[in-house]
């Protein structure tokens, strides 16, 4: 009995550093990194519907003070615009391979 | 060691010579010539469906599967467009406020001529569509432009279609740089992947014609725009061109660009200067 406590403490212990709620700053942080490459998408005429759905998942979940959800809802805003960057700069040469000739 | 000198001489001047062969290949690929592109467009699918008659390629899906075919004539003594055609040729001569008409516009009255739009107009140094060009007309007369995706401009539209139906389409690039790129800027938007999905408007209507996604047929790009504008069951009502590319755009999960966009227009310019010498069959139904 006495050891399975001491298991039980050592693993919350354990897991305490990576469990620190996320709070306003880390969001507000999240969130402009998000927008900043979401309009750099919109800029290149190649913006993804995904990525304005998380903006938009981000927000709620920020009102509603969920922290944690609406920086995870904005990482995944910002991978989504980077991607779509990338897509819009690959493809500046790559539809060329498409072309019927 | 003369010998030696020859050879490497020799093989340089080889090089050379490969080095601007190969050049003069990748000028001459990288040049816009759409006469040489629509023959090789419209070729690739005479190729790919050899049983398909040419002129039934702007018939989209039911070009692609005898079942369908077969329900869609059956359909057709009773349209599904039928009502909106009858509103439009209504609309069509009804006065503007001013008295004057949509026929005040447009050449030979407005009736068929739905084959030579869109045109490049060379004063704004732009692609005209036939959905643009009736709202300037609108406008020009003092009256509210139309919603460009559906009810009234799709109705419009229909009308339009229908005094042209059987015509070949006939597009004319005009000899100007401008046009040219219009045409080109079409044709790198038709291509160009987009989206989540990372799909290009090629890789349903070009790499996939009559294969499925779920339980849609898709169409063949050759002769697309032709039907246009179509009733479609999964809308449950009527759609123009512009609402046929936001729907296209959104389904890839791309944000759609705003419709009259120098994009669509550009991509509306391309798709139909490649289907020259197709018949139009517009207005159409669609699944």
């Amino acid at each position: 009995m006495k050891r399975s406590l001491a298991l039980a403490m050592l693993l919350v212990l354990s897991l305490a550093p990576s469990a620190r709620a996320a709070n306003e700053a880390d969001y507000k942080a999240a969130y402009a990194a998000a927008e900043a490459a979401s309009k750099e998408a919109a800029g290149m005429r190649n913006q993804w519907t995904v990525t304005v759905s998380a903006l938009a998942a981000a927000r709620k979940a920020a009102d509603g003070g969920d922290f944690d959800r609406a920086v995870a809802a904005a990482r995944e805003a910002e991978a989504l615009a980077k991607a779509s960057i990338f897509q819009a700069t690959s493809e500046k040469e790559a539809w060329k391979a498409m072309e019927i000739r | 060691m003369k010998q030696r000198a020859t050879v490497l001489l020799g093989s340089a001047f080889v090089a050379l010579a490969a080095l601007a062969f190969a050049a003069t290949r990748v000028i001459a690929a990288d040049k816009v010539d759409p006469v040489a592109d629509a023959k090789a467009f419209q070729n690739f699918f005479f190729q790919k469906f050899p049983n398909v008659k040419h002129e039934d390629f702007v018939n989209g899906p039911y070009s692609m599967n005898e079942d369908m075919k077969r329900q869609w004539q059956e359909k057709e003594e009773f349209p599904p467009y039928e009502f909106a055609l009858d509103a439009g040729k209504e609309m069509f001569s009804t006065p503007f406020k001013n008295g004057k008409t949509y026929a005040d516009c447009f050449p030979n009255g407005g009736i068929g001529i739905r084959q030579n739009y869109p045109y490049f107009d060379e004063k704004e140094g732009k692609v005209v569509t036939l959905e643009l060009a009736l709202n300037r007309c609108r406008e020009a007369n003092g009256e509210a432009p139309y919603s460009y995706v559906k009810d009234e401009m799709a109705s419009l539209t229909a009308y339009m279609a229908y005094t042209s139906r059987g015509r070949p389409m006939d597009i004319k690039i005009p000899d100007d740089p401008r046009a040219l790129a219009a045409y080109e800027n079409g044709k790198r938007y038709f291509y160009t992947r987009r989206g989540q999905m990372n799909f290009s408007c090629a890789s349903c209507h070009v790499q996939s014609p009559g294969e499925r996604i779920r339980a849609e047929t898709l169409a063949p790009a050759l002769g697309i725009l032709n039907a246009m504008p179509i009733y479609r069951s999964e809308w449950s009502g009527m759609g123009t061109t512009s609402r046929r590319f936001v729907t296209c755009n959104s389904q890839t999960r791309a944000v759609p660009l705003e419709p009259q966009s120098d994009e669509y227009r550009d991509v509306e310019y391309f798709l139909s200067y490649v289907a020259n010498g197709l018949p139009i069959s517009g207005p159409g139904a669609r699944p």
